[in-house]
């Protein structure tokens, strides 16, 4: 168990990713009222709530200093959730759906 | 008999049983959470136009809730570290927060819902509007899910703290590590419903 000086570090680090946190909230929406086009928007907004989300994982999860066995069970959840994400690709290189043929 | 593991971790994991179990629960949670993701790339690009947004939401609204979920998330954070210092009254306070600040969220919802409702935009109007109301519905149902906890271990269940002080601290982690899950889904919502 982490002992009580170890926890008020951890307190001051969770403050530190809040701070960061709401600032990259605005700066999520800041980017939006630049109108970028959507490639570019998108790639923008991912990479912002990638950071938001990592930081939110690492600090307030704890994952920045969890056992093997998490990192191995979430490492097989990312494999699959990346197969997950690319179907649309899958699917726009379907020749079936391409072709239209029923 | 009494359940193993619920304070001392296990040798062959090193963790507590309950904290394993949240990770893979919440592996699940990914995966239900992606397959909604994906089926929206999937209409989006699918679809022969689709709306901006911001054009037919409302993202001040949005805004301020992403801001009380994330301020949540730290008072939630916050209650696991008082238990560590055993400040218990501390713990108190920031768990209620964390409970006040999910029902500020579900009201803000609440409020942006019936703004749509008023303008009979429905789930059934559009694909926009069902993704729309599907994604946010079923992440609405878990704040609803993660405040049912919070709210036994601020009240009701906090009794363990007297009895089991370590092992009421663990549930405090479980029930925290889901609730910042909740949080990391609405950091992607937000952007991807309403801003882009």
């Amino acid at each position: 168990m982490d002992d009580s000086h170890d926890i008020k570090k951890h307190v001051r680090t969770y403050i530190a990713v809040f701070v960061a946190l709401l600032a990259l909230t605005f700066v999520t929406v800041a980017i939006s009222y630049l109108h970028l086009d959507v490639t570019s928007a998108v790639i923008v907004a991912l990479i912002v709530a990638c950071i938001k989300g990592g930081l939110v994982a690492s600090y307030f999860m704890h994952l920045i200093s969890e056992k093997k066995i998490i990192y191995a069970s979430l490492i097989l959840t990312a494999v699959f959730f990346v197969v997950l994400m690319s179907l649309p690709i899958f699917a726009a290189s379907d020749p079936i759906i391409n072709n239209n043929v029923p | 008999m009494e359940i193993p593991y619920t304070v001392h971790t296990r040798p062959d994991t090193g963790l507590y049983n309950a904290k394993l179990g949240i990770w893979l629960f919440l592996a699940s949670e990914v995966m239900l959470f992606g397959a909604l993701f994906t089926t929206y790339i999937l209409l989006r690009v699918g679809a022969l136009e689709w709306p901006h947004g911001s054009a037919i939401l409302n993202v001040p609204l949005a805004t301020v809730n992403t801001v009380v979920l994330i301020t949540s998330s730290i008072t939630m954070v916050m209650s696991w570290a008082s238990l560590k210092m055993k400040a218990f009254s501390k713990y108190r306070m920031y768990m209620g927060l964390t409970f006040l600040l999910g029902i500020g969220f579900l009201i803000i919802k609440s409020i942006e819902y019936a703004a749509k409702f008023e303008h009979h935009l429905f789930p059934a109007n559009n694909t926009f509007f069902a993704i729309y109301f599907t994604l946010t519905g079923l992440h609405g149902l878990h704040v609803i899910g993660g405040m049912i906890v919070n709210g036994y271990l601020w009240g009701p269940g906090s009794r363990m703290w007297k009895t089991d002080p370590e092992r009421f601290t663990n549930r405090v982690e479980v029930a925290g590590l889901y609730w910042h899950f909740v949080d990391l889904v609405w950091i992607f919502l937000f952007p991807v419903l309403y801003l882009l």
